[in-house]
């Protein structure tokens, strides 16, 4: 990993406090522009790397698709639209804003978003 | 509060008698206009379901149901103000005391409206009677005819009209060999002339329906080869198991002859020009009424008077009627038929220019003037492509071109062809709503700039359907006309359409996403939309494997992790089972399989055999062992070759003429793992019983005594169509031969996710092109579609094989990557000896786990 890599995925999350960063996985355990899941004391977090994107290169957001019920946003399909980087669901295909887990055809639907960047080829999620 | 008592008090009572087209369009006018703001409005119907699409009847054989022919949402008769009886049919009008009687009371009206149709004529011929006796006109009469039909054989229509060949065609896709008995000397004898009706009666023939002209039969008898026998003049017969009558309507004016309104010559309760009957509170609309001693049997005239009667009783300017067009275009089993105005040319003067092509038996007429400036008429058998354009100029009087006959010629380079921006704005493009090509730009200037909008806000296109084309043409050249391009990018990060990226792919030998993206796309990372159709044509174009790093963020969820996703996030797994044959040992081991992961097994529709609740973790296990037990993947998850069905063929069935499991296993084998642009399905039947349904499939192959013959384009599904016989008699490599180029063919032109028969529904010059493509190679592409074809096969690969022998590849069938624990949200119950999701109602059935937040 370079170290403009983590600079980048850690711009955005320079506010969390330091002691809340826990270490989920490494780096090599992420797919290339697609997701992971990774298991964080009961919550599932699905983790998107996308390592040539201007701004961010990685994103966490709920594994839980509020629609179907169903443990899968990890494995939905990255796109962008109108300039949002998204995450469509599996199931029913409706679209999340990896940004802050809004969804872009039911406002109602919201996933939950964790601060997460590579430190010394780990993965890092900051837990409230 | 005294003044809600006055309101009340003028509220009126209307009742409209008849539930069919033309009464529904008559309350749905009713309703639009305001009618319930002066009314009550009661609607009495004799039959028990709500107005339904007696103009498409006949697809109510070919799988569309009853619901989905009703004309309305059920909701519309449950607007406040509206009161529908249905199955409550009226017995008796008393204009005196203004009342209608039906068996459950009187209600009294002020104004009354009769829409009540027609009812078939049945001679009277000796012996006629139940099966023998059947007609077509209601959905109980569909049943009937299909309960009829059951153990039949042979089926007869007596009459040999527009309605006599809608029913003749009810019986072929019923499975019977139909026949049509008729009357007079010729086919549609009141809108074509004899020509036309040669023509029809060749074509018809050709599709294995008997003709029978100048026939009257003169009893029913029992039969010796078949049920019935149909006695002629001259001992003449025709042995039938069922008989179906469509030998004319007669108004049905029973009620209105009852209280004694003025009946007509030709029957049907007389109407003046604003459709009043002799009682100036009774109108009557459609079927049922006479104007000028004619009776209307066509949707169009009909929803004309009840739109008039509508507006009349919303106190509104309504048009008089004063007669009707009767010009109309049909697809009778199959062959176009446009009959329009003075088809005989029986207007004094009047002349003919006629084209006759005897091969593919067409037949045109157009009909002008004695000046030579205008058309009267026309008829048109085997091409409707000409219909609209002459509508056209006869409606709106268009003077001629200087050679009139071009109008009916076939097109070649430089005939004059009307185009959308040369019709008036008066010019009618839809008659069943009277909706004016004014009215479409209208609603293009007020901001409507999609089809599908158009049609609801004007309601064009909605009744018969048949100015589908002309309406999409008028819409497309007003919005280029504008300056509103129509849009056909895939999504906004590629202007182009599937086809366009399709040949840029191919033409730039283009291998990957990014690389196309970067020389014809907008932006860096794509979309679910252009991602799995681009990785679609990668597969189709290169086949490497789809797991391939620079490929699998491409793919779709299914296509991503080789297996079905289903509704709670676990896998259904399909090894292929190659025409449906398999060994006991496979058997077994499929069993095995399924017992250790306590898979939920289903057999498909496709031969196969379905593997249920698979966790992502589990895959590569499951078809490590599947593969060592001798299976391939069966790309049950892809856009691509699913399955080839096939029967047992001459191998155990004493009727089968050729071996269709080989020729399946061949097939399969050819096209596994070939991607397109949506699922393809294959079947093989060892002879002309067809027992592997082969008419149903993509691609359909029935045995004959000289070899097989090849069906293309045939669906299933939500919008089942029959495959359409595309070659006959083929050897061996032939028949690969026309398929490699068809499915290239396709390929390379379908819009993505478009099955083949909607791509062939929507192809330019029809099955003929392709065949012309395909059989006589007219583009000169057969040797490029084969190696195409060919590149494709030589790279199979089972993909499954491929992943489980790269780790990397592997990482990603991990539920968790940083855990070893299942989905602890995945519960199942047990139902009939099986396992299967737990439903969110049985959720309470489980310990609750505390969220940690």
């Amino acid at each position: 990993m370079s170290q403009s890599d983590t600079q980048r995925a850690c711009s955005s999350s320079s506010r969390v406090n330091p002691d809340a960063w826990q270490a989920v996985c490494s780096q090599e355990d992420l797919v290339r522009n697609s997701g992971v899941v990774v298991w964080l004391d009961g919550a599932q977090v699905a983790l998107f790397y996308l390592p040539a994107a201007e701004g961010k290169t990685l994103y966490a957001v709920d594994n839980h698709d509020p629609q179907s019920g169903a443990n899968v946003i990890g494995r939905g399909l990255i796109g962008s639209i109108k300039g949002d980087l998204v995450v469509a669901s599996p199931l029913y295909k409706q679209h999340f804003r990896l940004e802050d887990g809004s969804c872009l055809e039911y406002p109602q639907q919201r996933l939950r978003v964790w601060p997460v960047r590579l430190n010394a080829g780990q993965v890092e999620v900051a837990v409230a | 509060m005294n003044s809600n008592v006055a309101t009340l008090n003028k509220m009126q009572t209307l009742i409209v008698i008849g539930n069919g087209m033309v009464g529904h369009h008559c309350v749905e006018q009713l309703i639009e206009r305001g009618a319930l703001e002066h009314y009550r409005l009661h609607v009495f119907s004799e039959e028990p379901m709500r107005a339904y699409d007696r103009v498409h009847l006949s697809e109510y054989f070919s799988g569309r149901d009853a619901e989905s022919l009703a004309l309305s949402d059920a909701s519309l008769y449950q607007t406040p103000g509206v009161t529908l009886h249905l199955g409550v049919p009226v017995l008796e009008i008393d204009r005196v005391r203004r009342q209608v009687v039906t068996s459950q009371g009187c209600v009294t009206y002020d104004k009354l409206v009769l829409a009540t149709g027609s009812y078939p004529f049945v001679p009277p011929i000796e012996g006629a009677e139940g099966e023998s006796r059947l007609v077509y006109r209601t959905l109980e009469d569909l049943d009937a005819i299909r309960a009829a039909a059951v153990n039949a054989r042979r089926g007869v229509v007596v009459g040999g009209g527009l309605l006599g060949l809608e029913a003749a065609n009810a019986l072929k896709s019923l499975g019977l060999e139909a026949h049509v008995v008729e009357f007079a000397p010729r086919l549609m004898p009141v809108q074509l002339d004899d020509l036309g009706g040669q023509a029809l009666k060749a074509q018809i023939e050709r599709l294995g329906v008997g003709v029978h002209l100048s026939r009257a039969t003169q009893s029913i008898s029992a039969g010796e080869q078949y049920r019935y026998r149909m006695n002629f003049a001259n001992d003449e017969f025709l042995e039938t198991d069922l008989i179906v009558f469509s030998a004319g309507i007669r108004a049905q004016d029973a009620l209105a002859r009852l209280c004694a309104l003025e009946i007509g010559p030709r029957g049907g309760v007389v109407i003046d020009d604003t459709c009043l009957s002799c009682d100036p509170n009774i109108y009557a609309i459609g079927e049922c009424a006479s104007w000028n001693g004619s009776l209307f049997g066509l949707v169009a005239p009909g929803y004309q008077m009840a739109r008039s009667v509508a507006a009349r009783l919303c106190n509104e300017v309504a048009e008089p009627f004063t007669g009707a067009d009767m010009s109309t275009k049909l697809k009778l089993l199959g062959v176009d038929v446009g009959s329009i105005g003075d088809a005989h040319g029986n207007t004094p003067g009047a002349r003919s220019y006629q084209f006759i092509d005897e091969t593919s038996a067409s037949y045109r007429r157009l009909v002008v003037d004695a000046s030579g400036k205008h058309v009267l008429g026309a008829v048109l058998v085997g091409d409707n492509s000409y219909y609209d354009t002459l509508l056209q100029y006869m409606q709106n009087g268009i003077a001629l071109p200087a050679e009139p006959a071009s109008l009916i010629l076939p097109s070649t380079e430089g005939a004059p062809s009307l185009g959308p921006g040369a019709l008036p704005e008066s010019a009618t493009v839809c008659s069943c709503h009277n909706v004016t090509k004014g009215s479409i730009c209208s609603a293009i200037d007020g901001g409507c700039t999609d089809l599908g909008q158009l049609k609801s806000q004007t309601k064009a296109c909605t009744g018969c359907g048949g100015c589908a084309g002309l309406l999409k043409q008028v819409f497309e050249h007003e919005l280029i006309a504008r300056g509103v391009s129509v849009d056909k990018s895939l999504c906004e990060h590629f202007a182009y359409t599937r086809q366009e990226l399709y040949a840029l792919v191919r033409v730039e030998g283009i291998i990957t996403f990014d690389e196309l993206l970067a020389k014809h796309g907008r932006g860096h990372t794509g979309c679910d939309v252009c991602k799995p159709a681009v990785g679609s044509i990668l597969a189709s174009c290169w086949n490497q494997p789809i797991m391939d790093t620079s490929l699998v963020p491409l793919q779709d969820t299914n296509d991503t992790f080789m297996a079905n996703m289903q509704k709670n996030g676990t896998y259904s797994v399909v090894p292929r089972i190659p025409g449906g044959e398999i060994t006991a040992d496979k058997l077994i081991a499929i069993g095995v399989v399924a017992k250790k992961y306590d898979l939920y097994t289903k057999i498909t529709g496709g031969q196969r055999i379905d593997l249920f609740g698979a966790q992502l973790h589990q895959l590569p296990d499951i078809w490590a062992e599947l593969i060592a037990a001798g299976f391939e993947t069966g790309h049950a998850y892809g856009k691509s070759t699913r399955t080839v069905k096939s029967c047992v063929g001459s191998t155990w069935c004493r009727y089968g003429v050729q071996d269709s499991v080989q020729m399946a296993l061949t097939l399969e084998d050819r096209y596994k793992g070939l991607r397109s642009p949506h699922k393809l399905k294959f079947a093989v039947s060892g002879c002309t019983r067809e027992c592997a349904e082969a008419q149903s499939k993509d691609v359909g192959v029935i045995a004959t005594e000289k070899g097989w013959n090849l069906y293309v384009c045939g669906n299933g599904g939500m919008r089942p169509r029959h495959a359409e016989l595309f070659a006959t008699d083929l050897d061996d490599s032939t028949l690969i031969r026309y398929i490699d180029r068809f499915l290239m063919f396709y390929i390379r032109t379908a819009d993505k996710l478009q099955r083949t028969s909607v791509w062939r529904e929507s192809l330019e010059g029809g099955l003929d092109y392709l065949k012309d493509v395909v059989i006589h190679d007219s583009l000169g592409l057969g040797f490029e579609l084969e190696s195409q074809m060919q590149l494709v096969v030589n790279r199979y690969e089972c993909e499954w094989a491929n992943a489980l022998k790269d780790p990397e590849k592997l990482k990603r069938f991990r539920t968790f990557v940083n855990d070893q624990r299942p989905d602890p949200d995945i519960h199942f119950v047990q139902e009939r000896g099986q396992r299967r999701p737990i439903m969110a109602a049985e959720l309470h059935l489980i310990p609750v786990i505390e969220e940690i937040a």
